[in-house]
């Protein structure tokens, strides 16, 4: 019993050692930490990829969520090295509070569309017909990039669309539709793509549609200030812009 | 023995003692301590946050009711009924308080979602649809919660002599009276114990609730909801919100202080 006893109470011990040197940026291998909006999910994945790949081989840590909630993160001190945002505010919000290293450069724009189930099996053909009550529509909340947008969207269009629920990132919203509890969904037109064979898509008009501009920049407390600034120069450079093409986003 | 004259708990376990005391503490002072007091009335009053505040109440108050009424009878049988495969059923119970809360709202959106193995059923002979609905709240609190009340009442149902209860029953008391009047009083710290312990589960419930019935303001926009979403953009708010639920849970605490604290040593006094 005893022996036991040792044993547990030094396998305890040594876990709370290791736990508490687990991660630590500020290392040797030159990794960055990228935060990125949730609708750069498979691009910045790419990106992030080809990055490492070029000679130099830095390791991308990439975090992905509604853009507010990252600059949330980024204010309560979480350990980023670069901030990717889906939209201006989000990026002010951080120039505000002196985070930013430099002034925030546009990489990219991006436009809503309405994904539904494949095939589009409820014949939605426009923004109008979403203000149907029998049709399931899902939108981000308002306090996201999406949802602001998709409020901007239905002022200019016109309509009054009550959602059935305010999710708290784009990919929340395409995984309600594409799991099929939800008609309809405002995400962006990347997401539609990124879907794939799993969603359906309507596309906007572009008199109608919001032009979504994409900041991006190194930040003040970063651990690797020189590779945060590479990447964004990779990012805004013309292999990074190919990438971000070929997932459907558009020049900044 | 000797020690008992002097009474003096020995310095490592004060020491540790108050480290506890500190990790509870300090986070609840930093909380009110960056307060904004003087928006406090004004955020409190609008609408948003008294109809999330209405909702968390009755929602998590509808919780209870349901995991009582369903969960009493079932901790009776874990209790007191020997059957085959017991251990596991219990285990599955109360498998939910152990799981990740989002886990759980995954579970439930794959049966009970609108496309879900059962729920389909529901929505195509039924119309009934749980997501996006209050009930889905109820539901997705019941379930997280109400192994805390199942345990805690199976605890003191084991604890509980059944030699009293026989007793009665010999002297011509019907099974429902016997459990009235003589179980149910000697259980009631257990069973008041374990319903609050469910209720403060489901008031605070958020991954399984987001995940499942989704976030709307006044259908299914819970407190917790509210919070994490103000939280990222006007963090003034989700501190004055947080306040809130603080003192909520914490008048329900010291109210009920009596009856936590108050032993069931001795069944038969109520």
């Amino acid at each position: 019993m005893p022996r036991r006893r040792c044993f547990l109470g030094l396998l305890l011990t040594a876990g709370l050692a290791t736990a508490a040197c687990g991660d630590s940026t500020s290392d040797t291998t030159g990794g960055i930490t990228v935060f990125a909006a949730a609708s750069l999910t498979e691009a910045f994945g790419a990106l992030g990829a080809a990055f490492t790949a070029e000679p130099g081989g830095v390791d991308v840590t990439l975090s992905f969520g509604g853009s507010s909630d990252l600059v949330a993160q980024i204010d309560a001190g979480a350990p980023a090295d670069v901030f990717a945002s889906a939209d201006a505010e989000s990026m002010d919000r951080l120039v505000a509070s002196h985070r930013t290293a430099g002034q925030p450069r546009v990489f990219a724009t991006n436009r809503l569309a309405i994904l539904t189930a494949p095939g589009n099996p409820r014949g939605i053909t426009g923004v109008a017909e979403l203000a149907d009550p029998d049709l399931v529509v899902v939108t981000c909340a308002a306090e996201v990039p999406c949802g602001a947008y998709a409020s901007e969207l239905f002022a200019t269009a016109g309509v009054t669309v009550t959602a059935r629920s305010l999710e708290e990132n784009v990919k929340a919203v395409a995984t309600k539709v594409t799991l099929g509890e939800a008609d309809a969904g405002i995400v962006y037109a990347t997401d539609v793509l990124a879907a794939g064979a799993r969603a359906g898509g309507v596309e906007i008009p572009p008199e109608l549609n919001v032009a979504a501009a994409y900041p991006i920049t190194a930040l003040a407390e970063a651990n690797d200030p020189d590779t945060a600034e590479a990447f964004v120069d990779f990012v805004l450079g013309p292999q990074g812009q190919s990438i971000l093409t070929s997932y459907g986003f558009r020049e900044p | 023995m000797s020690e008992r004259a002097s009474a003096r708990p020995p310095a490592p376990i004060l020491a540790l003692a108050a480290l506890g005391v500190a990790f509870f503490v300090l986070p609840f002072v930093g909380l009110l301590w960056r307060l904004p007091w003087t928006s406090l009335g004004g955020v409190v009053s609008r609408g948003p946050v008294r109809s999330a505040l209405w909702l968390s109440i009755r929602c998590s108050l509808a919780a209870t009711a349901f995991a009582t009424i369903v969960g009493v009878p079932l901790a009776w049988v874990l209790a007191r009924v020997d059957f085959p495969g017991r251990r596991v059923v219990r285990a599955l119970c109360t498998l939910s308080m152990v799981l990740p809360p989002v886990v759980a709202g995954v579970a439930l959106f794959f049966s009970f979602g609108r496309a879900g193995l059962f729920g389909q059923y529901l929505d195509r002979w039924l119309g009934i649809t749980l997501p996006f609905t209050t009930w889905g709240v109820v539901m997705a609190q019941t379930f997280v919660a109400m192994p805390f009340l199942v345990l805690t009442v199976e605890a003191s149902l084991r604890q509980f002599d059944t030699r009293y209860e026989d007793a009665a029953r010999t002297l011509g008391a019907s099974r429902w009276y016997a459990f009235r009047h003589v179980t149910l009083p000697a259980i009631r710290p257990g069973l008041v114990a374990g319903g609050v312990l469910a209720w403060a589960r489901a008031l605070g419930e958020f991954g399984a609730t987001i995940t499942f019935a989704g976030n709307f303001p006044g259908t299914t926009q819970t407190m917790p909801m509210l919070t994490y979403l103000a939280l990222q953009t006007r963090p003034e708010e989700a501190l004055i919100l947080s306040l809130v639920l603080i003192v909520v849970s914490f008048a329900v605490l010291v109210g009920l202080r009596e009856r936590w604290l108050g032993g069931a040593a001795d069944p038969g006094l109520a």
